[in-house]
């Protein structure tokens, strides 16, 4: 994915007291093996098993696949899958398109441009929490909110947008904070451009769309890759969003799988069902992530370098 | 004057004609990217205003715009939000200097001392990343029970460390390759030790990574919601755990929760602002520099 240039010499560590380079590295990996993939291993060992953290009796019997054919069965798990790959897919599309567009007009120049991309980032560092109780009470409440005063302004009805379309509500909060990310990659990914391509490519008579297909999108290609990829991963993963706003709901309607696995887990301390939840998590972020670069790698070798 | 753009980021634009008469395209869109800055900045503006009203007015409709600003919200908030403000700190630092300690050394001895398994060790760090919080959450939240780490400063500074090794690692290899390698030669040649390497060479030529990294690595612990969450309560609870306390329906101080959030937001805003170069670098894993 990436190209870090390395400095192939022969360790030579002599001299003093002998410091060999793995033993530098040893605690680093040690402490990440420890903290990620143990527990992982733990957590597909523990779905396999019946196990609440409430029920009276301490035992918990090995059911195999009980727990994985249980949420993948159940309508409600489903629509929680569901969920997540909407609020992901929504989030992607709208961030890459919006993220795209300001990337390229900010990369045009104009006064005070330095300041607008400084400006446009900040939602992007926003708490996740902070979005969702200044989004969810401020802007979008129905009588009071911000929102509902401008729908009004311009003869709308406002309506409670949180129960009304909730996956829709989360989207825009997470597309808010997501855009800035992609504009700012993207940016740079542009500004990246050499000059003379862009000149060579006037040269030879190209028309804008010609030069902007030709020549600025296979440039572009890792930078989207990137954008595209770290979304993915991110946006599964929303968890502050959705508990400060909806909880989940209404209903089932905006849980996604790391907020069930939180309700799993701490509201019924169920063990088994929360870690088979959790390793579908995984799997689908895994999945998720191999397709888009292999379909990215794909599409790249259209342009080519 | 923190909005300061970094030097560099001026780099003229290379996608635009030569001398571009006074054309409206081109005016329009500039209005158009006006527009749009101001929209998307606008919930953030409007929670600072709403910081400085009195409660009457936040809650007002239609909105206020125009309002004698008063401090009293920070005044009250900053004295309920003052332990959560503690755990955050200790939670963010604590994190970094340790995922710092564990990580240096490894990026060092990545860089300097190239083994074939090297690339593959990076990338395998890289990967712990990706791992979601969800698939190590159960585990750990037993663990930590067990341990009485649930809802401590220190079990949180242990699941921030794990958040922001990898990045340490990652990141401090990009800046220490990027150190002309001549000159450890040099100093090979002299007989320098491998601590004297580390210590008196590579770590401070690569002081502005250091704090590049840092900054980045205190942000997204001081922004993290799942474990935080999960894993505290109320003794330990950080300023994510504590503004989602507001989250309760109506009929809550709008102008109060303003200014907690505003008090949580803007030191990183000011810090990213500062930091947009390394930024992009840092979330990218220098994929894009």
């Amino acid at each position: 994915m990436t190209a870090v240039p390395m400095t192939a010499t022969p360790p030579k560590p002599k001299q003093g007291f002998k410091l060999t380079p793995a033993a530098l590295i040893w605690p680093a990996m040690l402490y990440l093996i420890l903290t990620t993939q143990v527990p992982f291993f733990m957590t597909v060992y523990y779905s396999f098993f019946r196990w609440n953290l409430q029920a009276p009796t301490p035992v918990h019997p090995f059911v195999g696949f009980e727990n994985y054919v249980g949420l993948l069965t159940d309508p409600q798990n489903l629509h929680i899958i569901l969920n997540t790959l909407q609020l992901t897919a929504g989030t992607l599309i709208i961030t890459l398109v919006l993220g795209a567009s300001l990337a390229l007009l900010l990369n045009r120049p104009f006064a005070g441009r330095a300041l607008l991309r400084t400006i446009l980032i900040s939602s992007f560092l926003v708490m996740p929490v902070v979005t969702a109780v200044i989004w969810k009470n401020m802007l979008l409440n129905p009588i009071f909110g911000f929102f509902s005063w401008f729908v009004q302004l311009f003869g709308g009805t406002p309506i409670d947008y949180l129960s009304a379309h909730p996956m829709g509500t989360i989207i825009a909060m997470v597309t808010w904070e997501w855009t800035p990310f992609a504009m700012l990659i993207l940016l740079t990914g542009l500004q990246s451009l050499p000059d003379d391509q862009i000149e060579a490519a006037r040269l030879d008579g190209a028309n804008t769309w010609q030069e902007f297909r030709y020549v600025v999108l296979p440039h572009w290609t890792q930078a989207l890759e990137v954008v595209i990829l770290l979304e993915t991963i991110n946006v599964l993963q929303v968890y502050g969003e959705i508990f400060a706003s909806t909880s989940g709901g209404p209903g089932i309607a905006t849980t996604n799988l790391p907020f069930s696995v939180y309700q799993r887990l701490l509201q019924e301390g169920n063990v088994g069902v929360g870690s088979a939840a959790g390793v579908i998590t995984v799997v689908l972020t895994n999945v998720l992530a191999i397709f888009m670069l292999r379909l990215i790698n794909r599409n790249t070798q259209v342009g080519g370098h | 004057m923190t909005t300061l753009p970094q030097s560099g980021t001026q780099v003229p634009a290379n996608n635009t004609p030569k001398k571009p008469p006074v054309n409206v395209l081109g005016g329009l869109l500039t209005a158009l990217t006006y527009l749009l800055t101001f929209l998307f900045f606008f919930p953030i503006l409007w929670m600072v205003m709403a910081a400085f009203k009195t409660e009457a007015q936040a809650f007002q409709t239609p909105p206020v715009f125009v309002f004698t600003p008063i401090l009293d919200n920070f005044r009250v908030a900053f004295e309920r939000y003052f332990p959560a403000l503690l755990n955050s700190l200790g939670a963010a630092f604590g994190s970094t200097i340790l995922a710092f300690i564990l990580g240096l050394p490894a990026a060092f001895a990545l860089a300097f001392y190239t083994t074939p398994r090297s690339r593959s060790v990076l990338t395998w760090m890289l990967s712990t990343k990706f791992m979601p919080a969800v698939g190590v959450i159960v585990p750990l939240y037993l663990l930590f029970t067990n341990l009485h780490l649930l809802d401590t400063l220190p079990g949180l500074i242990l699941m921030y460390t794990t958040m922001n090794l990898p990045l340490v690692v990652w990141m401090m290899h990009s800046y220490m390759t990027e150190i002309p390698y001549a000159i450890f030669e040099a100093a090979r040649v002299d007989g320098a030790s491998v601590w004297r390497e580390f210590f008196g060479m590579a770590l401070p030529l690569s002081l502005p990574g250091i704090s590049a990294t840092a900054l980045l690595a205190v942000i997204f612990a001081w922004n993290e919601a799942f474990f935080a969450l999960n894993l505290t309560t109320s003794d330990a609870a950080p300023l994510s755990v504590f503004i989602g306390s507001f989250k309760t329906g109506e009929g809550l101080f709008w102008a109060q929760m303003s200014a907690a959030a505003v008090l949580t937001v803007f030191p990183v805003i000011v810090f990213g602002w500062i930091a947009q170069r390394q930024l992009v670098r840092g979330l990218s894993f220098g994929a894009v520099k």
